[in-house]
C-alpha cells in the first residue's frame, strides 16, 4: 500500500474505533438509564404497596376511633357489657399515670447510664458489658419483662399492682434511652468538648451544659421513642397491673389501663365495648403523635 | 500620660465581667472539687444499676427455665412435641414460627422501607414530603395491637381470597412450592403473621432510613451528580454506603421488634403447637405469642419452665442476629476507603 | 425555659402518684378476682350493679380458667374463677374450696355458606372426629348422612379451638372424651390439651372472631358469645338420642340431674334427660379456706350472696342459667368453711 492509502487505512481504523467506542458509550448510557428507571420504578412500587396498607390502617383507626369518642369517654368508667353509657376515664388515667411514672423513673437512669457509656466508659469493661447486654434487651420481647416483674414483685407480694406495671414499663424505657443517649452523645464532635475543657470547665459541667445540650434533640427523641413504645404495650401489663373495672387511682391495686382494656374490649361480641376499644386506640395514637409534635416544636428552635 | 483603652461598651454589663480593660485578671470562681466525683459516681452507679437489672432479668430467666434445661438440655431446640396434658415440651414449633414470620417480615419490610426513604429524600415533591413523613411517624405511634386486630378482621379475608386461594390453585401441584402453599387458605398462619409484622415494622425502619439518608452530606451527592450519575447510582453507590451503619441499625431495630412482637402476631398466627408441614398457610406459633397465651396458666413445673426456656431461646436468637449484623458492618467497612 | 419544663412535669406526676396512693388507700380496698372468660360478661354486669348498689368494688378480670386457678393458688388474687372444677384432692392440696355460680352451655358454631343457625345436625362422635382431623371435609359422608338436604361444600374444614388454658375447653374436651373413644385415648380432657389440628383463638372472643372470619370453619364457644355474634350454632344428639338446640331450657334440663349435695365437683356433659344439651357446664369460684385477708373474703362472699339474691335476671338476660335455690342454700352453708386466721368464719349474715 502506498503511504496515502496507509494513512487512509489508519484513519478509518481510528474512526471506526472511535465509532465503536462511542457506540459502547451510548450503550452504557442507555443501560445505566434503564437501570435507573427500573430501580426507581421498583422502589416506588414497593413504597406504594407499603404506604397503601399503612394509610388504610391509619384511616380505619381514625374513622373507628372518632366514631367511638364522646365526652362520656373521658368522664365515665369502663362499663359492663351491653350497657348504654360508659367511657374510658379509669383506663386513661391509669395509663397516663403509669406511663409518665415509668418514663420519669426510667429516663434519668437511662440518660445517666448513656452518659457513662459515651463519656466515661468508652473502653472500659463495664461499658462493653453494659452496651452488649443493653443491645440484647433492646430487642427483648416486652412480655419477658412482664414475666420478670411478675416473678419478682407480683408473686412474692401476692398481688397485682400499678407499681408492678410501672416497674415493667420503666424496664422497657431504660434500654431505649441508654441506646439513643449514647448514640447521640457520641455524635457530638470532640471539638466542642475540647473547647469547653480549654476554658477550664470541669467534666461534669462539660457533659451537662455542652455535650448533653448539643445532643439534646436526639436524646429527647429517644425518650419520646421510649414513651411511644410503652404507651401501647399490652403484654407486660397483663402480668403486672392486670386491669380494673372501676376508678383505680391506687397504685397498690390492679390498675385500669388503656392497652389491656382495648385488648379485652376489641375482640368481645359487645358493640359498646368494641366502640370504646377503637376510641382507646385512637387516643393512644393521638397522644403519642401530639407528644412528638410538641417535642419537635419545643426543641428545634435553638440554633 | 498613661495609655487608656477606649471605654468598653460592656463595662457595666454584669455578664461580661471577664476581665476589665485595664488588664486585671478575672476573679476565679472555684467550682467544688467534689462535683466531678459525685457526677462520675452517679453515672457509674446508673450503669451498674442498669447492669444489675438487666442481668437480673437474664438470671431470673435462667432460674425459671432450670427444670426444662435439666430435663431437655439442648434437645429442646429440635423437639417438636408440645403437650401440656402429657407434660412433654419442645421448642421447635415456636422457634420455627418466630424465625419464619420475622424472615418474611424483613423480606417485605426492607425493600418497602428503602423505597419510602428513597422517595422521601430524593423523589418526593415538597408538598408531599411533610404529610407523608408525618403519616409514617403516626403509624409508628399506633399500638401494635391494632395491626393484629386489623390483620384478623380486614387483611386476613383479603389475603385468603386474593392471594392464598389463587396461589393454591396455581401451584398446588408443583413439588416444593406446592407444599409451601398447602394448608387451609383462610388468612391466618405464618404468611399472614409475616405480612402483618412487615407492615408493622415498616414505619420504624423507614423513619430511621429517612433520617440517616437526610444527614448524608449534600456535597457527596452533588459530586456524584456532577460526574453524571443517575439518581439510582447516587443512592445505591454513595448514600447507602455512607449511611450503612444507620441503615443496618434501623433494620436491626425492626427485626428486634418483629422477633419479640406479641400482640400483632397472636391474632393472626393461629396458635397451633404442631408442625405438620412447612406450609406458609398452616397456623403456627411464635415464642412471644405462646408466652402470652400460656404463661398465665402454666403451673409451676415443666410447662412454665419450658415456656421460659423458649423465652431464653428468643434472647439467644436476638443475640445471634445482633452479632451477625455487627459482623456484616465490619465486613462492609473493610471495603471502604480512608475515612475523614 | 425548657429545662424547667421537665422538672415541673416531673414534680406534677410524682405529686399525682403520691396523691393517688393516698386517696386509694383511703378508698375501700378492691376485691380482685381473675379467671374464666365463660362467665366474664355476667360477672362484669353483677359487679357493676353491685357497685351502684353498695359502692363496693369487685374487680374481675377475664384471663382464662387456667390462669384463674394458678393465680388463686399463688394468692395474687382474692378469688379465682374456673369452668373446670378442681377435683376434691386437688382442692385439699392447696386448701381451696369451690362453689358454682351460673350454668351455661358450650355450643359448636360453624361458618359454612348456606348453613343457617341451628340447621346443621351433628353427633358427638362426628364432632370428635372433626376435631381429631379424621373428618376433613364438609361433604364427608359422616356429616352428609346426618344432614340430608343440606348443601355442604367440598371444602376443607378449618377447625378453631382455644389457644389459652380454658375451662370452656375443659367442658368441651370432657364431652368429646365421653362420646368419642379415639379422642379419649389420644387427646383426653383438660384446660389445655394437645389439639390434633386447628387454629387457636384467645378466649371465647378469639374463637368466635376466627369462626366469623374464616370460611368453612368450626369452633366452640360459650353460648352467650354465639348468640351475641349471631353465629350459626349446630344441633347435637344428646344422651337420650334426640337432636337438641342449645338454649336456656335445655341447659337447665341438663343441670337438673346434678346432685350437688356430696361435692360441688360436677361436670354436666352428656347428662340424661330428653332435652338436655350435652355440653353444659357450671362455672366455679375458687377461694382459700384459710384466709390471710379476711376482709376481702367477707366482701367477696357478700358480693356473691347479693348476686344469688338479686342477679338472676341479669344472668338470664345474658343467657346464663342460674342455680336452683336449694343449690344456693348448699353453697351458702359451705361458705362457713372459709375462716380467718383465728378460726372465725368470715361470712357474715
Amino acid at each position: 500500500m502506498n503511504p496515502t492509502q496507509e494513512t487512509h487505512a489508519t484513519m478509518s481504523t481510528l474512526g471506526s474505533t472511535a465509532a465503536t467506542l462511542s457506540l459502547q458509550r451510548r450503550n452504557m448510557h442507555a443501560r445505566r438509564k434503564r437501570t435507573n428507571t427500573i430501580a426507581l420504578t421498583l422502589s416506588l412500587a414497593a413504597m406504594a404497596f407499603g404506604v397503601f396498607w399503612l394509610i388504610w390502617i391509619l384511616v380505619e383507626t381514625v374513622r373507628l376511633g372518632i366514631g367511638g369518642l364522646a365526652i362520656a369517654t373521658f368522664t365515665q368508667m369502663t362499663p359492663a357489657p351491653q350497657a348504654e353509657t360508659g367511657g374510658l376515664a379509669n383506663a386513661i388515667f391509669g395509663s397516663a399515670l403509669m406511663v409518665s411514672l415509668a418514663t420519669l423513673i426510667g429516663t434519668p437512669v437511662g440518660i445517666l447510664a448513656g452518659i457513662y457509656l459515651a463519656e466515661f466508659g468508652q473502653r472500659s469493661w463495664l461499658g462493653s458489658v453494659v452496651r452488649f447486654i443493653n443491645d440484647i434487651l433492646l430487642s427483648a420481647p416486652s412480655i419477658v419483662v412482664g414475666l420478670f416483674v411478675y416473678a419478682v414483685v407480683v408473686a412474692p407480694l401476692h398481688g397485682f399492682s400499678g407499681w408492678a406495671g410501672v416497674l415493667a414499663l420503666a424496664l422497657i424505657v431504660v434500654p431505649v434511652v441508654i441506646r439513643t443517649t449514647e448514640n447521640m452523645l457520641s455524635l457530638v464532635p470532640n471539638a466542642l468538648r475540647e473547647a469547653a475543657y480549654a476554658l477550664g470547665t470541669p467534666k461534669w459541667k462539660v457533659i451537662i451544659t455542652v455535650t448533653l445540650r448539643a445532643a439534646r434533640a436526639g436524646v429527647i427523641t429517644g425518650v419520646l421513642l421510649a414513651l411511644a413504645r410503652i404507651a401501647g404495650e399490652t403484654a407486660p401489663l397483663l402480668f403486672t397491673a392486670l386491669s380494673n373495672q372501676f376508678w383505680s387511682p391506687n397504685l397498690n391495686e390492679p390498675m385500669a389501663n388503656l392497652p389491656v382494656t382495648i385488648f379485652k374490649f376489641a375482640m368481645s361480641p359487645y358493640e359498646n365495648w368494641q366502640k370504646l376499644a377503637w376510641a382507646g386506640v385512637f387516643l393512644i395514637t393521638l397522644s403519642v403523635l401530639l407528644l412528638n409534635i410538641l417535642a419537635r416544636v419545643f426543641f428545634r428552635n435553638k440554633h | 500620660m498613661a495609655a487608656t483603652l477606649p471605654a468598653s461598651p460592656y463595662k457595666d454589663d454584669p455578664k461580661m465581667e471577664r476581665s476589665d480593660p485595664q488588664g486585671r485578671p478575672p476573679s476565679v470562681r472555684r467550682t467544688s472539687p467534689w462535683a466531678d466525683t459525685v457526677f462520675a459516681a452517679l453515672a457509674h452507679g446508673a450503669a451498674l444499676l442498669t447492669l444489675a437489672l438487666l442481668l437480673g432479668i437474664l438470671v431470673s430467666l435462667f432460674v425459671g427455665a432450670g427444670p426444662a434445661i435439666k430435663e431437655y438440655g439442648l434437645s429442646f431446640l429440635w423437639r417438636s412435641e408440645w403437650d401440656p396434658v402429657q407434660d412433654q415440651y419442645g421448642g421447635l414449633v415456636v422457634i420455627y414460627g418466630t424465625l419464619a414470620t420475622s424472615a418474611i417480615a424483613l423480606l417485605i419490610a426492607v425493600p418497602v422501607s428503602f423505597g419510602i426513604a428513597l422517595f422521601l429524600t430524593e423523589l418526593s415533591p415538597l408538598w408531599l414530603k411533610r404529610p407523608l413523613g408525618i403519616a409514617i411517624e403516626l403509624l409508628a405511634a399506633v399500638p401494635s395491637i391494632v395491626y393484629g386486630i386489623w390483620g384478623l378482621l380486614v387483611f386476613g379475608p383479603i389475603l385468603a381470597r386474593y392471594v392464598q386461594q389463587p396461589l393454591q390453585a396455581l401451584f398446588g401441584n408443583t413439588p416444593l412450592l406446592g407444599t409451601l402453599v398447602s394448608g387451609p387458605p383462610v388468612g391466618i398462619g405464618i404468611l399472614s403473621a409475616g405480612i402483618i409484622l412487615a407492615i408493622m415494622i415498616i414505619p420504624f425502619i423507614a423513619s430511621v432510613m429517612r433520617d440517616v439518608f437526610e444527614v448524608t452530606p449534600p456535597m457527596l451527592k452533588e459530586s456524584a451528580y456532577g460526574l453524571g450519575s443517575t439518581t439510582w447510582e447516587v443512592v445505591w453507590k454513595v448514600v447507602l454506603p455512607y449511611t450503612k451503619t444507620g441503615v443496618v441499625g434501623g433494620i436491626m431495630l425492626g427485626l428486634g421488634r418483629a422477633l419479640g412482637e406479641t400482640m400483632a402476631v397472636t391474632f393472626v398466627i393461629g396458635n397451633a403447637s404442631q408442625l405438620s408441614s412447612i406450609s406458609l398457610f398452616e397456623p403456627a406459633n411464635s415464642i412471644a405469642s405462646a408466652l402470652a397465651n400460656e404463661f398465665a396458666e402454666a403451673g409451676e413445673g415443666l410447662h412454665q419452665a419450658s415456656l421460659i426456656y423458649a423465652g431464653l431461646v428468643l434472647f439467644l436468637i436476638t443475640f445471634v442476629v445482633l452479632a451477625a449484623s455487627k459482623l456484616l458492618l465490619m465486613r462492609l467497612r473493610r471495603g471502604e476507603g480512608t475515612r475523614t | 425555659m425548657k429545662f424547667t419544663l421537665i422538672p415541673s412535669l416531673a414534680r406534677t406526676a410524682l405529686a399525682a402518684a403520691v396523691l393517688a396512693s393516698a386517696t386509694g388507700a383511703a378508698l375501700a380496698q378492691d376485691v380482685t378476682g381473675a379467671g374464666a372468660s365463660f362467665p366474664a360478661p355476667v360477672y362484669a354486669k353483677w359487679a357493676d350493679a353491685y357497685n351502684k348498689a353498695t359502692g363496693a368494688r369487685i374487680n374481675y378480670q377475664s384471663v382464662g380458667s387456667g390462669a384463674g386457678i394458678r393465680q388463686i393458688k399463688a394468692k395474687t388474687v382474692d378469688f379465682g374463677a374456673s369452668d373446670a372444677p378442681l377435683k376434691d384432692d386437688e382442692l385439699a392440696k392447696d386448701g381451696l374450696m369451690q362453689f358454682p355460680t351460673v350454668i351455661g352451655g358450650v355450643v359448636p358454631v360453624v361458618n359454612v355458606q348456606g348453613v343457617a343457625p341451628g340447621q346443621l345436625k351433628l353427633t358427638g362422635a362426628v364432632l370428635g372426629d372433626i376435631f381429631l382431623g379424621k373428618v376433613a371435609k364438609w361433604n364427608d359422608p359422616a356429616i352428609t348422612a346426618l344432614n340430608p338436604g343440606v348443601n355442604l361444600p367440598d371444602a376443607t374444614i378449618a377447625v378453631v379451638r382455644r389457644a389459652d388454658g380454658s375451662g370452656t375447653s375443659f367442658i368441651f374436651t370432657n364431652y368429646l372424651s365421653k362420646v368419642n373413644a379415639q379422642w379419649k385415648s389420644t387427646v383426653g380432657e383438660g384446660t389445655a390439651v394437645k389439639w390434633p389440628t386447628g387454629a387457636g383463638g384467645k378466649g371465647n372472643e378469639g374463637v368466635s372472631s376466627y369462626v366469623q372470619r374464616l370460611p368453612n370453619s368450626i369452633g366452640y364457644v360459650e353460648y352467650a358469645y354465639a348468640k351475641q355474634n349471631k353465629m350459626a350454632h349446630v344441633q347435637l344428639k344428646n344422651a337420650a338420642g334426640n337432636f337438641v338446640q342449645p338454649d336456656d331450657a335445655n341447659f337447665k334440663a341438663a343441670a337438673s340431674g346434678a346432685d350437688w349435695s356430696k361435692s360441688f365437683y360436677q361436670v354436666l356433659t352428656e347428662q340424661p334427660g330428653r332435652d338436655a344439651w350435652p355440653i353444659t357446664g357450671a362455672t366455679f369460684i375458687l377461694m382459700h379456706k384459710a384466709q390471710d385477708k379476711p376482709a376481702a373474703a367477707t366482701q367477696t362472699l357478700k358480693f356473691f350472696d347479693w348476686a344469688y339474691a338479686n342477679g338472676d335476671k341479669m344472668a338470664n338476660d345474658l343467657t346464663y342459667v342460674t342455680l336452683p335455690d336449694n343449690v344456693k342454700a348448699l353453697v351458702r352453708k359451705q361458705w362457713g368453711e372459709i375462716k380467718d386466721a383465728s378460726g372465725k368464719p368470715v361470712a357474715v349474715k
